[in-house]
């Protein structure tokens, strides 16, 4: 098979296309959309946990963390009163990096093994904070009797779902083309030089740790507002949505994308959950063991995922894709 | 106090015995493998059928459960881990997670979600006397066991030919494989002896810790704890480190019980912060 080759020019315009394929789904699939947000969200969570992963490089296994962290953030504001959506992301945004940027000093001084066992443990600690607070977090019955606000105090979350795809994919939309702008600019470039080859970064004056750092709080910000949105659009936190279970998943899914890869995250969002909805009615433990199945033979088989198949398809004369 | 540190050093060796495999895969291998615990539990469940069915005595259930640990590990080895003991460190935290999630599926397939029933063998039932205070039979036979091990392991590592061969691999693979050792082969026969000796931990866990199928998920986190505050690669270290963290859950859930399984984390993250390569550092890096 010979590659395709696609100018800049059509990569824009497939980009384009994506989202716009995204959007229309609206009315594609109007039963669906409840569905659809959630994959909008879990798709700029893939994307979050990609920046710290994928192009940072740091191997984390709890960014559920920070996205858990986001949802009790938006939730626990929406239950006291402050229903106001954008100002509730906002806040989870900042909790949620504030929070990434405290634990990166711990993070980025080890090896990869302590990096693993120190977000890891962060991730089942703040587990076991959320279960034991249940006067505030509602324990494992989770955070209900939120209420949030209209969106632009016009448009009501509706029962059927639209303002919240609506909600969902504009701001998951923002943010990707935040991440997008800030990948492609001098840090993210810097990011991935740190990612080949960490010591000739040092070796050219790149300040490595400062950088990981940065790139480690900007995506459990991101990863926040994934959170967040969840909250907000199903206005119910469930205490699994900062667990261990929930930081596999999202790997799962990222690896099933691509990792290194913009839109990684969100392809592999699609697949898995269109693929997660049909085998609904499934067992939990077949699914499970089907995960297990497609985990092995993704490490043992692809390298790269849905993304890294189609660029070994679709070439581009643009470099720095 | 003398309770709590009696069971506590009994729940150390537990974590001891289920972990050093862990151990030695983590610092001779550099692969960090989550599922360690499936074989834990493969070990124990295979225990548990031949003592319930088969009719099996306690002592030739646990020399099943490590043969049966230590067969799985073997085979696993050979088809899987053996391709990446070079790969990134995400390829191996993505196979080792495969594998628990199809081992606690598998699991709940056969035996079902519930917790396996299990009974001690009469003469480990029951408590003595000793100064005044009651101690559990199970308890002093699982501390008795893992003290046997860990001199058993000590004398294997330091005293013969295998073990010299192991300690030069973790020490430095290249050079080893340069003196003529066969490190792959080496790699092979520790993965399955850790395998092994996590299958007995889970074996002699039976009545303690009671075994279900999300067991390698539960502890996975305990069994990396020991290992990344012990220090990969050695023996020593993680004993040390299984006792603490055996010592610190226990005792922080008999006096601090809303505390849950807070001290522990804390316990790690303080530890790795103060000692970032664990307690006893393997050589090289230290």
């Amino acid at each position: 098979m010979k590659p395709i080759t696609l100018t800049p020019g059509q990569l824009r315009a497939a980009e384009v296309l994506f989202w716009l394929a995204l959007a229309s789904t609206f009315f594609l699939a109007p039963d669906h959309r409840t569905l659809l947000s959630q994959i909008f969200i879990f798709g700029l969570f893939a994307v979050a946990l990609d920046m710290a992963l994928g192009y940072a490089g740091i191997l984390t296994v709890g960014h559920a963390a920070f996205f858990g962290a986001g949802a009790y953030t938006a939730g626990l504001l929406a239950k006291h009163g402050w229903g106001e959506p954008f100002s509730g992301l906002l806040a989870a945004l900042v909790v949620a990096g504030a929070l990434g940027y405290a634990l990166s000093y711990l993070i980025v001084r080890g090896a990869d093994l302590t990096r693993l066992m120190i977000t890891i443990g962060v991730c089942v600690l703040l587990y076991e904070l959320a279960n034991r607070l249940s006067a505030i977090t509602g324990g494992s019955d989770g955070l209900q009797g939120m209420n949030v606000s209209p969106v632009f105090g016009v448009f009501e979350f509706d029962l059927f779902g639209k303002t919240a795809f609506c909600y969902a994919f504009g701001v998951v939309l923002a943010m990707f083309l935040l991440v997008r702008l800030i990948l492609r600019s001098p840090f993210g470039l810097a990011l991935r030089g740190i990612h080949d080859n960490r010591k000739r970064m040092l070796a050219i004056g790149s300040p490595v740790e400062a950088r990981l750092r940065m790139a480690y709080g900007f995506s459990a910000a991101v990863a926040g507002v994934a959170g967040a949105l969840l909250a907000q659009t199903t206005q119910f936190v469930g205490i699994e949505s900062i667990g261990f279970n929930r930081s596999a998943e999202i790997l799962i899914i990222l690896v099933l994308g691509g990792t290194g890869r913009l839109y990684g995250g969100l392809v592999g969002a699609i697949v898995y959950m269109l693929v997660h909805d049909w085998f609904a009615d499934l067992n939990p433990e077949y699914w499970m063991f089907w995960l297990g199945i497609f985990l092995i033979a993704a490490v043992m088989l692809g390298r790269g995922g849905i993304m890294g198949a189609l660029s070994r398809r679709i070439r581009t004369k643009e470099h720095a894709r | 106090m003398g309770i709590v540190l009696f069971d506590g050093v009994a729940y150390g060796m537990l974590l001891f015995l289920m972990a050093v495999g862990l151990s030695i895969t983590m610092g001779l291998m550099n692969f960090v493998n989550l599922a360690h615990g499936s074989f834990a539990v493969v070990g124990g469940y295979t225990a548990a059928v031949l003592m319930n069915q088969a009719g099996l005595g306690y002592a030739a259930a646990l020399a099943a459960a490590f043969v049966a640990a230590a067969l799985l590990g073997a085979v696993l080895e050979f088809v899987f881990y053996r391709r990446l003991y070079r790969a990134h460190p995400l390829d191996q935290v993505l196979l080792s997670i495969g594998v628990v999630f199809v081992s606690i599926a598998a699991l709940t397939y056969f035996f079902g979600p519930t917790m396996l029933a299990f009974h001690l063998p009469p003469a480990l039932q029951g408590q003595f006397l000793l100064a005044g205070l009651e101690f559990s039979r199970y308890r002093l036979f699982l501390i008795v066991c893992g003290v046997v091990v860990l001199a058993v392991l000590m004398l294997a590592m330091g005293r013969t030919r295998y073990g010299a061969m192991v300690r030069a691999a973790v020490d430095n693979q290249r050079v080893a494989g340069g003196t003529g050792i066969h490190v792959q082969r080496l790699f092979f026969l520790t993965f399955s002896l850790g395998c092994g000796l996590a299958g007995l931990g889970g074996a002699l866990s039976l009545g303690m810790l009671g075994l279900e199928p999300s067991f390698p998920l539960k502890y996975m986190v305990y069994f990396l704890i020991v290992v990344c505050v012990g220090g990969a690669g050695t023996i020593t270290g993680p004993f040390i480190a299984a006792l603490l963290v055996g010592i610190v859950d226990v005792a922080g859930k008999y006096y601090l019980p809303e505390a849950g399984a807070f001290l522990i984390y804390v316990f790690m993250i303080a530890m790795l912060l103060l000692r970032p390569n664990g307690i006893v550092p393997k050589k090289g890096i230290a």
